[in-house]
């Protein structure tokens, strides 16, 4: 019923400057679909023109096999969830939700049912009879939400939901909104620059930079074979480690003095980009240390600690289960080990080999 | 040793609340600096001729408007019976009630229009709003052309369509009709410069919001835009009700006050009574009566607008 095909979508503006180059994407029925990318990388555009606020300047856009391309917006049978709610300042929280029913002429019976079942799933009984004003930031979220909601739209289009809310209540919608597609089997598109949000909701991720499709995946995906730079520093927080290095005599130079001995690895180019996650630079005891690494700065995250080395040129930031009693300065053992890399092009920056090892994948699965 | 600490404590607070006094003056001092240049120019062009004008409403003076005679209300009493001022109050209500809704409702239909986004709209935005360029003065002149009896523009057409010429100026029924239509012509680039800035400052969003609602053109003009624009419009009547009850420039350029005194509005009465008739004092009455009656129709536009206007 709620399928999205998109077939070579472009977007120009004044016929100059490409937008969206070539974007060819599916997504199916009842999944939540995420769309991040740092500012500017043409996500909201993208979400705009299968809106249909935004004119398609070329490629085909089709809902369950059908071309939609020339549909206006509320021929698309969809709902939007705008960045700053777009709620209408002058109508209380009843009529911003019926705003919608009240213009497609629903009958007075079912918008009353309608707003019942929405305003109790959304938790908003109590607030029917106020101005947008007289709410919390939180409380206009649930209403735009249930706008969305009440339409019956089986696509529903989301632009950035959550970034005018502080963090702790952004944590909690996360939850809410997820809990919300499931219950309701939407086709949820999502466009975030933040990947904390990609990373937890999606069903399914597209990075996009510049225009152009980085990657799409499940989230474990692209946070482990990460198709180039951009996405690998991209996904994750903090940020991957990246650093250039050289392969000499089946050793891997990350400086002069930091080697590391490749065993298992073929590597085709004798200059590479290694990247390591900060999970992977891991404490280590006398016998299993390979290398010792200066403290830069600590910080005290509570259940664990965020510490940053010194290696060549670069800072890498490692992060450890628990509290490290660290200092500035002080040398600390540390296990590098070749399993846990990736390797990136340094010239195309594309993926050149994905870390064999993933997040002590062997502990989970026995859990 | 209780009683020291006491003493000591009440003696700070003497030394605290001096400072605090002393703070709170240096504030004001500042701040009334702050506003010195506009009390100047208030007190010498607003609140000095209002004062002079109370005081010469009480008297009767000679040609040069010395006072000479103080003769208490007599002045107003006078006016209530006067049917040339009863019919210049009536004349000048008529006036408001034939400009204002005309200025509004033209303007907002064509801020509607120019509000769209379209190629070269930016020319109409400039010619819908040029008048507010131009002179009252000049805009009569153009106006006298087009009500010319014979030459006038107005009858050629008319006379091309088989109507009879009108005395647009001239005829006691079409005078102020015709001074009216030169008013709202005058009135339009301001008003329109406004409604199309509110306009503009509609979020984009409850549009597309309501685009995707599945909301129609009018639908969204009756939901959306007229509300959210009610500030706007609440203040553009506002200032037009104030400036039609004010009206001098064209009534003077146009008809001087006649066919017959009908298009007599009040502050031409004033402008005649003192200096064409130099009694000032009967002028000075009038014009303390206009302003009562402008601040009073403004207070209850206020009271009943406020209801209706919805501020963000």
């Amino acid at each position: 019923m709620s399928h999205i095909e998109m077939e070579n979508l472009k977007k120009t503006y004044d016929h100059q400057q490409n937008v969206l180059d070539g974007i060819n994407l599916e997504i199916s029925e009842g999944e939540f679909f995420v769309l991040v990318g740092p500012s500017g990388s043409g996500k909201s555009t993208l979400l705009r023109m299968i809106a249909g606020l935004e004119e398609i300047s070329g490629g085909l856009l089709k809902m369950n096999g059908n071309v939609v391309n020339h549909l206006r917006p509320k021929e698309r049978n969809l709902s939007m969830v705008f960045q700053n709610y777009a709620l209408y300042p002058h109508l209380t929280v009843e009529q911003n939700i019926l705003f919608g029913l009240h213009a497609r002429k629903v009958s007075k019976s079912e918008q009353k049912k309608r707003l019942m079942e929405t305003a109790e799933m959304m938790g908003l009984g109590d607030l029917l009879k106020r101005k947008p004003k007289q709410l919390s930031g939180g409380q206009r979220q649930r209403v735009a939400l249930a706008r969305a909601v009440v339409s019956q739209a089986p696509i529903c289009l989301m632009d950035e939901p959550l970034s005018n809310l502080d963090a702790k209540l952004r944590a909690h919608m996360r939850m809410e909104i997820k809990r919300l597609q499931q219950q309701l089997g939407l086709t949820l598109v999502y466009v975030t620059h933040d990947q904390v949000e990609a990373m937890t909701m999606g069903d399914r991720i597209m990075v996009l930079h510049d225009g152009e499709i980085q990657q799409v995946g499940d989230p474990i995906t692209l946070y482990n074979e990460p198709a180039n730079l951009f996405v690998a520093s991209f996904i994750g927080s903090p940020k991957i480690n990246l650093t250039r290095a050289k392969v000499q005599d089946n050793q891997l130079y990350i400086t002069d003095e930091l080697k590391i001995p490749l065993r298992d690895t073929f590597l085709p180019k004798k200059e590479l980009i290694v990247g390591i996650r900060a999970e992977h630079i891991q404490h280590a005891t006398d016998e299993t240390a390979t290398h010792e690494l200066e403290v830069i700065t600590v910080e005290h995250l509570g259940n664990e600690t965020s510490i940053t080395f010194s290696v060549g040129n670069d800072y890498w930031t490692a992060k450890w289960i628990g509290q490290w009693q660290l200092k500035a300065g002080d040398k600390v053992k540390v296990s590098l080990t070749e399993e846990y890399l990736s390797f990136f092009d340094p010239v195309t920056e594309e993926l050149i080999q994905p870390a064999r090892v993933h997040a002590k994948e062997d502990e989970v699965v026995a859990i | 040793m209780t009683e020291f600490v006491i003493q000591s404590e009440q003696a700070y607070a003497k030394v605290w609340n001096k400072a605090r006094k002393r703070q709170r003056l240096h504030s004001f001092l500042k701040g009334l600096l702050f506003l010195l240049p506009s009390i100047l120019l208030f007190s010498v062009f607003l609140f000095y001729p209002l004062a002079k004008t109370i005081y010469l409403s009480f008297y009767l003076t000679d040609a040069s408007g010395a006072t000479t005679v103080y003769v208490g209300l007599e002045n107003y009493k006078q006016l209530f019976i006067s049917p040339i001022f009863q019919k210049s109050l009536e004349v000048t209500f008529l006036f408001v009630v034939y400009t204002v809704p005309g200025t509004i409702v033209i303007s907002l239909f064509l801020a509607l229009l120019a509000n769209e986004k379209l190629k070269g709209i930016g020319i109409f935005r400039t010619i819908f709003s040029s008048t507010m360029g131009i002179s009252v003065a000049a805009a009569s002149v153009f106006w006298m052309f087009l009500f010319h009896p014979t030459i006038g523009w107005l009858n050629q057409m008319l006379a091309t369509f088989g109507v009879d010429s009108i005395g647009w100026l001239t005829d006691p029924d079409w005078a102020l009709f015709s001074v009216s239509i030169s008013t709202i012509w005058m009135n339009i680039g301001f008003t329109f410069l406004i409604l199309l800035g509110g306009l503009q400052s509609i979020d984009r969003y409850l549009y597309e919001s309501a685009d995707i609602d599945g909301a129609g053109y009018f639908y969204k003009l009756r939901r959306i835009t007229i509300p959210m624009l009610s500030p706007t419009l609440f203040f553009v009547i506002t200032v037009s009700f104030i400036n039609a009850f004010q009206t001098f420039g064209q009534v003077d350029m146009l008809t001087r006050g006649g066919p017959q005194n009908e298009t007599n509005v009040i502050v031409y009465s004033i402008y005649q009574e003192a200096f064409m008739n130099y009694k000032h004092g009967a002028a000075s009455a009038q014009a303390i009566i206009l302003f009562i009656l402008i601040l009073l129709l403004t207070f209850i536009q206020f009271k009943l607008g406020e209801r209706k206007v919805h501020y963000q």
